[in-house]
């Protein structure tokens, strides 16, 4: 075929390992300005190389990628379902205290595992390459009340692209908590630690509300459509969950009234609400532990405009913070205690977090960088510092956010704002 | 399908399951116990000739079986990385013990054809569709029928003159197949015994590279061969199988005397894909919406968009996974490792793909 005159596709090979563009919105108005994220830490032609280098290591992984993934996945999906089944005979014993106790702490288990080594992962679309419709990121639905849709969008894209920027990552304090010092304080915040502890036991829910983006719709960022499709999933998801758990199940024990106890469906029910509950606490420590210990970076829009490939990655080492722990920790928290790596490179299996670390380590030393990283109890207590710290109204003005300095701040950007839009329409 | 299969694919069992289905559970028990997915176990792998082979089938209860001429796509799993593609069936649809047979010509550069012929073993387990096409033979057999095809195009053919036979059809069917050589031939032995036992079946081969020394015809399709055979296109039901360019010549001169209405026909694509092919070459085809578009080299969330599509997207550098869609056949790059990838409905990012040559996305 070589007589064919051949069109060179406008693709350099390679040309995303030097692809210096920034994901769509992050690109500035000025195209020649760059971003000046981590120029205290290198310089620009270092960052172009810790980006390539991590470009390699990401290379590497998904070249190794094969049957040994896709058993190991295997594995955890039947450890889950025997938990869950396990789990769901065991919570029907509550004539048999030792069962039921076992069988709460078993689908407990079962949900954990479901919802951060499988679904979460597997969301992100790690598992992709497998070509296996049970593991596949676009059709996979989680054990959880938040619609994978809505939190897909939430999570994968604006928390995994702007990951840390204020203003653009709505996972900074998810606008209830004020967890970083550049976030204007409200009175609310007082409440900072109490209401975390309440978000804990009830996180699954907090996550779907979090989805629907009532915040992006009353400030006029999204449209009526957009927030009522929104809602609508989220209540069909919310009747599904509610459906298994609290009503279809207990239903279900009904059966064995004759035979035990009256009250076996109520306690079948209270077993559901503490399987959920055990899941929603886990989570929430490990995910809080993720961003939220001091020391954690946070960045601003203006830093992050243009930025690199190799920025992007800075981006992410400086915004996450690593939990160590024993091999079954790591599962249990669906490896999002290696959170910095998961960051790096969310889209390849968990499970190949500890050794793309030892890479980011060499590379953490080579460009003398921070990498965040404690036991669990130590991430923790520093989470609760955060929040009980940043909860008390600071001295500085500029920080309260309702305080007269603050609101002339505002006042002043916007009208600016606004003559310069008057002053390119002007010139049009 | 068996009403415990039935109850088990229920609303209240799909209840309690939520969001997962039965076979989630199920699989984990035995993966053939599914209730929802077509599943099969490899009964025997047969070479027919040196690139050509048979796998045989048993299904799960799934399994609706099939009309003669129909196809299956067919999954087997590699190295942790399931690859499908579309196989014709070619066992008759009588067969009393419940197994089907796919037949397959391994194609150089195609991995599943290479892998079945050389490494499939008795016992893998297979991912299977219902079977699907119209390229069917009608409810009642007319009295006179032509069976057309070229190459490894004898699959689906095969399996209707299997079925024809085992239903005691008597009706005249005439059987006309090119192949390279009788060395190139799927089937050959059972064909001879078809021809000698099967009274009102006529079989003629024409070998085009290497004709036989008493050849009945020679050459490449031709009217005058239908002629020899006194079959008149104008009322003989014909089915015709094949590379393009046989269909194309049968049907041109079936259009040419009118007879346009008595062909039936199914190409045997054999995609192929140059691996090293920098070039912004073939066709992009967004398979839901029925727009081609030439490929332009950029990437395919670019060429949807200004083809006027609006794919779901995030962040446009391969991280989020938001814009992830099947790509149903073709050849794509990734823009950043450069890796090239040509796996039959596989998930892959848009944003960082490019398509090489001819590529169909469901979008």
């Amino acid at each position: 075929m070589s007589h064919y005159r051949k069109k060179r596709a406008p693709i350099e090979p390679l040309s995303a390992s030097n692809h210096n563009q920034a994901p769509v919105p992050l690109v500035g108005e000025d195209a020649s300005t760059r971003a000046t994220i981590g120029l205290d830490l290198m310089t620009y032609e270092q960052l172009e190389e810790f980006g390539k280098e991590l470009d390699k290591v990401r290379q590497r992984v998904l070249d190794d990628l094969g049957q040994k993934d896709a058993d190991y996945i295997r594995r955890v999906i039947k450890a889950q379902r025997v938990c869950d089944v396990v789990g769901r005979v065991g919570v029907f014993m509550p004539f048999f205290p030792p069962a039921f106790v076992g069988g709460i702490a078993s689908l407990g288990i079962s949900k954990i595992l479901e919802n951060m080594e499988i679904g979460h992962n597997v969301m992100h679309g790690q598992y992709d390459w497998m070509n296996d419709p049970v593991v596949d990121g676009k059709k996979y639905e989680w054990d959880n009340v938040a619609p994978a849709q809505d939190w897909k969008h939430g999570h994968n894209y604006i928390h995994h692209t702007y990951t840390n920027i204020h203003g653009m990552d709505r996972d900074i304090g998810y606008n209830l908590f004020r967890i970083d010092d550049e976030q204007p304080w409200y009175p609310s915040h007082r409440f900072n630690l109490p209401l975390a502890s309440l978000l804990m036991l009830f996180f699954e829910w907090g996550v779907m509300y979090h989805g629907i983006e009532l915040d992006e719709y009353l400030g006029g960022r999204m449209s009526k459509a957009e927030f009522t499709a929104r809602k609508k999933r989220a209540l069909q998801k919310v009747r599904r969950q509610v459906v298994k758990d609290y009503v279809a199940f207990p239903l279900a024990s009904v059966a064995l009234v004759p035979f035990t106890a009256w009250w076996v469906p109520l306690a079948v029910l209270g077993g559901n609400v503490a399987a959920n509950i055990i899941r929603n606490v886990w989570t929430f420590i490990i995910i809080f532990c993720g961003h939220f210990p001091a020391e954690v970076e946070t960045f601003t829009e203006e830093e992050a405009q243009n930025e690199t490939r190799g920025q992007w990655y800075l981006r992410q080492l400086l915004g996450s913070a690593n939990i160590t722990g024993s091999k079954l920790f790591h599962v249990m928290s669906g490896n999002l205690s290696y959170q910095i790596e998961h960051h790096l490179f969310p889209d390849i299996p968990a499970r190949r977090y500890p050794e793309v670390a030892k890479d980011v380590r060499r590379l953490v030393e080579k460009y003398n960088l921070h990498y965040n990283t404690g036991r669990l109890s130590k991430q923790i207590g520093s989470v609760a510092r955060q929040l009980a710290a940043l909860g008390k109204k600071p001295s500085d003005p500029y920080k309260v956010g309702n305080s007269p300095e603050s609101k002339a701040l505002r006042r002043e950007k916007r009208e600016a704002e606004k003559a310069a839009r008057e002053a390119l329409a002007t010139a049009a | 399908m068996g009403i415990v299969r039935k109850a088990l694919a229920s609303r209240p069992i799909a209840a309690l399951t939520s969001p997962h289905t039965i076979d989630h559970y199920l699989d984990q028990i035995h993966p053939m116990l599914v209730v929802q997915h077509v599943r099969a176990r490899v009964v025997e792998v047969i070479h027919e000739t040196g690139v050509a082979s048979t796998v045989v089938l048993r299904p799960n209860g799934v399994w609706e079986g099939f009309a003669p001429g129909q196809h299956v796509e067919f999954g087997v799993e590699v190295d942790g990385k399931r690859r499908v593609r579309v196989f014709s069936v070619s066992s008759s649809a009588r067969r009393k013990d419940g197994l089907f047979s796919v037949s397959v010509k391994a194609h150089p550069d195609g991995y599943v054809s290479q892998y079945l012929h050389h490494e499939l073993a008795p016992g893998t387990l297979v991912h299977l569709s219902q079977a699907a096409g119209e390229f069917v033979l009608p409810e009642t057999v007319p009295e006179d029928l032509l069976l057309l095809s070229g190459g490894s195009g004898i699959t689906p053919v095969m399996s209707m003159l299997r079925t024809l036979r085992d239903d005691g059809h008597t009706g005249r069917v005439t059987f006309l197949h090119y192949a390279r050589s009788r060395e190139d031939e799927m089937f050959s032995a059972e064909l001879d015994e078809l021809a000698a036992s099967y009274h009102s079946l006529r079989v003629i081969r024409v070998y085009t590279r290497v004709p036989e020394r008493d050849a009945e015809l020679t050459g490449r399709f031709d009217l005058v061969h239908l002629k020899h055979l006194d079959v008149d296109p104008t009322t003989t039901l014909t089915y015709v199988c094949g590379p393009a360019g046989l269909i194309a010549s049968v049907r041109d001169a079936y259009d040419e005397i009118g007879a346009a209405a008595q062909l039936r026909q199914e190409y045997f694509k054999v995609p192929t894909v140059d691996l090293s092919a920098a070039d912004a070459t073939g066709t992009l085809t967004f398979d839901d919406s029925g727009i081609d578009a030439a490929n332009s080299g950029a990437t395919i969330l670019e060429q949807a968009e200004k083809a006027g599509l609006t794919p779901d997207f995030g962040c446009r550098m391969g991280v989020c996974n938001t814009c992830a869609i099947k790509k149903n056949h073709g050849a794509v790059r990734h823009v950043i490792s450069g890796e090239v990838t040509a796996n039959t409905d596989e998930t892959v990012k848009i944003c960082v793909q490019v398509p090489v040559g001819d590529v169909n996305v469901a979008l």
